[in-house]
């Protein structure tokens, strides 16, 4: 019995060591998922407590995209009703950043070094915060968690083509939601006055 | 190349994710194509600017002493039985190997398929959940084979400083199991050879991993949700076949396999 207890321990010992250095991602990911910050504090912390019943079956390398799958299930199977009817209501709040400067100038000969300021930011969660599902799912794991597209894959459970062809499709619904607000917000002559000022 | 196809492969050079070949197939045709060419800086600034935005979350502190709490054993209770409440949280074993039925039921109408997989360790019954997740994974995507051929003289090399043993390659193609490759894949963490044959639309895992002289050979055969195993011991080898191949044929695959291993009667 003892000795039972100690390799349960032991078990769990290993677990922590492994899974919780990705809590931010998996915080992040449940996040964008669920969008309400109780909710997804749930999901994180169902996702680690069914981590670490299945953590018998995990054969590695990879823990992240293992934690994420699970955070994804966790998220799919209690919020699936709500995420289809709710408007996002958390970062949409946030108004201020969209009649502010653009977030970046496509033209700029060198945007490498280009940093977003704190309302751009804001403005930038907003616009993933709006994307339809599955869109800012793959979004977040590329953008964000940093996956690579073989986990994304995994995680989503849909092929590498998908991922693909997902990843597009998002990226150019960003790209226009960019484009309309800075048209909108700001044209040339008033972002060159707000540049120079 | 074309613009439709360039459209979706511009973002794979972006992140890193092509092939030489394909990369420069893809920027011979930016440079021909000034609307791709466009879309390329356009993509390239916003995923930039991205990366350089403070986009991530940082898990609230009470959050983490709740699953730092829950992941630290108390004195004398052994199981996470004394986790906090959840709101509305059930966890249920469904759930999380809905994605692996789901994903296996998909790509099972697509391929059916027969591992092979080689083992070191024998860790007995727990073992044969893992090998399903395995076999179910490897039938998803593009995990199937991390070298993909039908000669056993590019399988076998291939294996060389993977992993601790030097698996058996057979060609069985002649008898109706056509070798489709190898995969590095793990079982309990540790790093196994999976043989992939294909029997018509079944896929076959042949697991394979070195036999751990504390451990008694044997021989079992079982099936779980619909999937067959096969497990053996052969020539200091643990050996594992798995698929969703009928258990007659499955044997038949497993007594060639042994049938081949056998000093005298190899090919």
């Amino acid at each position: 019995m003892a000795k039972d207890e100690a390799a349960e321990h032991e078990r769990m010992r290993r677990f922590r060591d492994a899974a919780l250095p990705y809590l931010d991602d998996v915080f992040t990911l449940a996040r964008y998922l669920v969008r309400d910050p109780t909710d997804a504090e749930d999901a994180a912390q169902e996702c680690y407590l069914r981590a670490l019943r299945h953590f018998d079956n995990y054969r590695g390398p990879a823990m992240k995209p293992w934690l994420l799958a699970i955070l994804r299930n966790v998220c799919n199977d209690e919020f699936a009703r709500r995420r289809n009817q709710e408007v996002p209501t958390d970062y949409s709040q946030d108004e201020s950043a969209t009649d502010e400067m653009p977030l970046w100038q496509e033209a700029q000969a060198s945007p490498e070094g280009l940093m977003l300021r704190e309302q751009d930011t804001a403005a930038m969660r907003r616009m993933i915060a709006e994307l339809p599902e599955p869109f800012r799912e793959v979004i977040v794991l590329r953008e964000i968690n940093d996956l690579s597209y073989r986990e994304i894959a995994e995680v989503a459970d849909v092929p590498l083509g998908t991922v693909m062809s997902r990843l597009a499709r998002a990226r150019a619904m960003l790209r226009s939601a960019w484009n309309a607000m800075e048209g909108v917000a700001a044209a040339p002559s008033i972002t060159d006055a707000k540049l120079s000022s | 190349m074309n613009c439709v196809e360039s459209e979706i492969l511009l973002h794979a050079l972006i992140d890193g994710e092509l092939d030489a070949g394909h990369a420069r197939e893809v920027e011979a045709h930016v440079a021909s194509c000034s609307g791709c060419a466009e879309k390329l800086a356009s993509f390239r600034a916003m995923r930039n600017a991205m990366s350089g935005a403070a986009l991530k979350e940082t898990a609230p502190p009470h959050l983490r002493s709740r699953i730092e709490q829950m992941l630290t054993p108390p004195t004398q209770v052994s199981a996470p039985a004394a986790v906090p409440a959840r709101r509305f949280f059930r966890p249920t074993r469904r759930s999380f190997f809905g994605g692996f039925a789901l994903g296996a039921g998909l790509s099972a109408a697509v391929a059916a398929g027969l591992v092979l997989t080689i083992i070191p360790n024998n860790r007995g019954q727990e073992i044969a959940d893992d090998l399903l997740s395995a076999h179910l994974r490897s039938l998803q995507g593009s995990h199937l084979l991390d070298v993909a051929t039908s000669d056993q003289h590019t399988v076998k090399p291939w294996f060389n400083g993977r992993i601790d043993v030097a698996p058996p390659v057979i060609d069985l193609t002649a008898e109706g199991f056509t070798l489709l490759g190898g995969r590095l894949d793990y079982l309990g963490g540790e790093p196994v050879a999976a043989i992939v044959y294909q029997r018509r639309k079944h896929v076959i895992n042949l697991f394979i991993v070195r036999h751990s002289a504390a451990k008694p050979a044997g021989t079992s055969s079982e099936s779980i949700q619909g999937y067959n195993i096969r497990h053996w011991s052969q020539n200091g080898l643990e050996l594992w076949a798995v698929s969703d191949l009928a258990g007659g044929e499955l044997d038949e695959f497993v007594q060639k396999i042994t049938a081949a291993l056998r000093p005298a009667g190899a090919s």
